[in-house]
């Protein structure tokens, strides 16, 4: 589903290139449940920017789904990220002055999918994740749990194949964060690729697949651990 | 993404920034409204100046003597041509045109006018009887001037509205005697109010025979002919013939000027054109400057919606649909304003006419639809830029801040 090959990100701080990925080779395939750790400053968020097609590559190649994403135009990867791929943030980025039910709306109005059927897919997401009776709500007048589970309501509307995370939990309490990654452990049992990226040893070690970087490299590839 | 969904975001955008938005359609408005008042009054100033020479009566021609053109008044002074006067035999000599309607000589002047004790200085008016039907005057009481020779001196004056009261504040005027300068006169009629009509006070004012006005003056000259024409059509033909006919009496000299009502009319209507584009350029201005504000508005706007830009973009806005979105949102801005700006001008310009009913004014169609054209326009290209810079921005840029 992804391969990536010798992908190179370069950020230029004062006269000073800094190599944010250096030469990245990695292979997801569909349905896998991967989680990216590191200390900050080690590159994982410019490779899930790369992965969501929010950045691109000074050099490399990024394919998804069989397509060479860094071959596309501006209009044909906003396409691509909006049919195949879902994200969630830290800090949930949900429009303020809109509802809950608008915010979860916006993929499909800017997809132009005509008005009942948005209608029928919202209600229906609204009540899967026990949403309905706070449809109307605005993010100010939600709590941060339900907030993130507005914006995963949001980055799922469009049954993407994939899932990028960047730290769901940080802004999070421990029980909040709990019921976060159920409902995304649980969207991955469905099917959908899920890569989370945390600096939270707990959760990281959760996924199937863990990898760990380090200066913009990654340093370690390996699956989960057995539960001690 | 539909119109309606782009138009309905946008919405939602503006609704969301309530002072924001209220202020940009505050500007808009400001800006238009300027528009439409301002070219009312122009209009207004050049609707009342042409109805005062409609008031003048139609179809008039007015010989005045000495030759006034541009280059011509001073260069008379100096070759030390003389201007001869005009006289009653020229007035008599005009009303063979088979085309002229009636004449009325004017010879004006000011005198001392005392009743007994009563002493007051007043203007004097010696015209005909034709002075009525052209200047459209009603008589309050009385009669005017009699038909008659016109060089027949009869001692009989008429008053305006203001000198009848000034001059007989108890009895009524009609049949009582008066004296101008060393001359008696006897008060026929007193004319209705008026008021005042190109300048001349049709109130303040006695009227007598214009022999008699000469005689009270001591002198030949006419101020004035006013010459009313059968037709519109004819008017250039009695133009000619009164120049060929005074130039005939007068040695060959051309030394007359004949203006048309038309030709003043159409001075006067470039004049008051030039004055209400004037206005509305000025106006114009301040139109530009509340697209300049929607512009900076726009841009805190794109700032401080970053996130939401970044968003957008990340599930699955193109740049091009950023783009539209913003322009969209200066667009609505300036269309609301534009609208508020017409309600508002409308509303002004019908006040202006509640206040000051003499002045007709409202705005000329081609103003109302220049203001609305500019204020969208301004709207659109000052939302460009804003707009543009919304649709490139980084996407991770945009979302890593917070």
């Amino acid at each position: 589903m992804i391969r990536l090959t010798n992908v190179e990100r370069i950020f230029q701080v004062g006269e000073q290139p800094v190599h944010a990925l250096d030469h990245i080779n990695l292979t997801v395939n569909a349905g896998e449940y991967l989680s990216i750790m590191g200390p900050s400053g080690s590159g994982k968020s410019t490779l899930l920017n790369i992965l969501g097609m929010l950045d691109r590559p000074n050099s490399g190649h990024y394919r998804l789904l069989g397509r060479d994403t860094t071959e596309l135009n501006d209009a044909e990867q906003a396409a691509l990220r909006r049919n195949t791929i879902g994200f969630v943030f830290q800090s949930f980025h949900l429009v303020p002055r809109l509802t809950a039910a608008q915010n979860i709306e916006l993929p499909l109005v800017l997809a132009g999918i005509d008005i009942e059927e948005r209608t029928a897919r919202v209600a229906a997401i609204l009540k899967s994740t026990d949403l309905s009776t706070r449809s109307h709500h605005r993010p100010d007048q939600l709590s941060g749990g339900q907030r993130q589970r507005v914006a995963i309501a949001r980055a799922t509307i469009m049954h993407p194949a994939l899932l990028l995370t960047d730290e769901p939990t940080g802004n999070l309490d421990r029980s909040s964060g709990n019921e976060i990654i159920a409902i995304l452990e649980q969207l991955n049992s469905q099917g959908i690729t899920l890569i989370i990226v945390t600096h939270d040893q707990e959760i990281g070690q959760r996924a199937q697949r863990q990898l760990r970087m380090v200066d913009g490299r990654i340093v370690a590839d390996q699956a989960r651990s057995p539960r001690p | 993404m539909t119109g309606r969904d782009i138009l309905r975001f946008s919405f939602d955008a503006l609704g969301g920034y309530r002072l924001r938005t209220s202020l940009m359609l505050l500007a808009m408005a400001i800006g238009v409204a300027a528009v439409v008042i301002l070219t009312a009054l122009g209009e207004g100033a050049r609707r009342y100046v042409s109805n005062e020479f409609t008031s003048l009566g139609t179809h008039l021609l007015i010989v005045l003597p000495g030759r006034s053109e541009t280059a011509g008044g001073g260069l008379n002074v100096l070759v030390g041509s003389t201007v001869r006067d005009l006289t009653l035999d020229d007035a008599l000599a005009i009303t063979r045109h088979s085309a002229v309607r009636r004449i009325a000589p004017l010879v004006v002047g000011s005198a001392t006018v005392s009743i007994g004790h009563r002493e007051r200085e007043i203007a004097v008016l010696g015209s005909s009887a034709a002075l009525q039907p052209l200047r459209q005057w009603t008589l309050q009481n009385g009669r005017f001037l009699p038909d008659g020779e016109l060089d027949q001196a009869r001692p009989v004056a008429v008053l305006g509205g203001k000198a009848a009261r000034e001059l007989f504040p108890s009895a009524s005027p009609i049949g009582q005697w008066l004296r101008i300068g060393d001359r008696r006169f006897h008060v026929i009629g007193v004319l209705a109010a008026e008021g005042r009509s190109m300048g001349m006070d049709a109130e303040d004012v006695v009227i007598i025979p214009v022999a008699a006005a000469q005689a009270l003056f001591n002198s030949n000259t006419l101020f004035r002919i006013m010459v009313e024409v059968n037709t519109r059509e004819q008017m250039p033909a009695v133009d000619q013939f009164i120049l060929k006919t005074i130039s005939e009496r007068h040695q060959g000299e051309r030394d007359i000027t004949v203006i048309t009502q038309d030709a003043v009319l159409a001075t006067f209507d470039r004049i008051f054109t030039a004055l209400t584009l004037t206005l509305a350029g000025i106006a114009a201005i301040s139109l530009a400057v509340a697209g300049v504000l929607i512009m900076n508005v726009m841009l805190i706007s794109v700032t401080h919606r970053t996130a939401e830009i970044g968003l957008l973009k990340a599930i699955g806005a193109s740049s091009r649909q950023v783009m539209i979105l913003f322009i969209t949102e200066a667009t609505l801005l300036s269309a609301f304003g534009a609208t508020l700006g017409l309600i508002t001008g409308w509303l002004g310009s019908a006040l202006i006419r509640a206040l000051y009913p003499q002045l007709p004014a409202s705005a000329p169609w081609w103003a109302i639809i220049a203001s609305v054209l500019i204020a969208l326009a301004s709207g659109i290209i000052f939302g460009l830029m804003p707009a543009r810079r919304a649709a490139r921005l980084d996407p991770v840029l945009a979302l890593s801040r917070r």
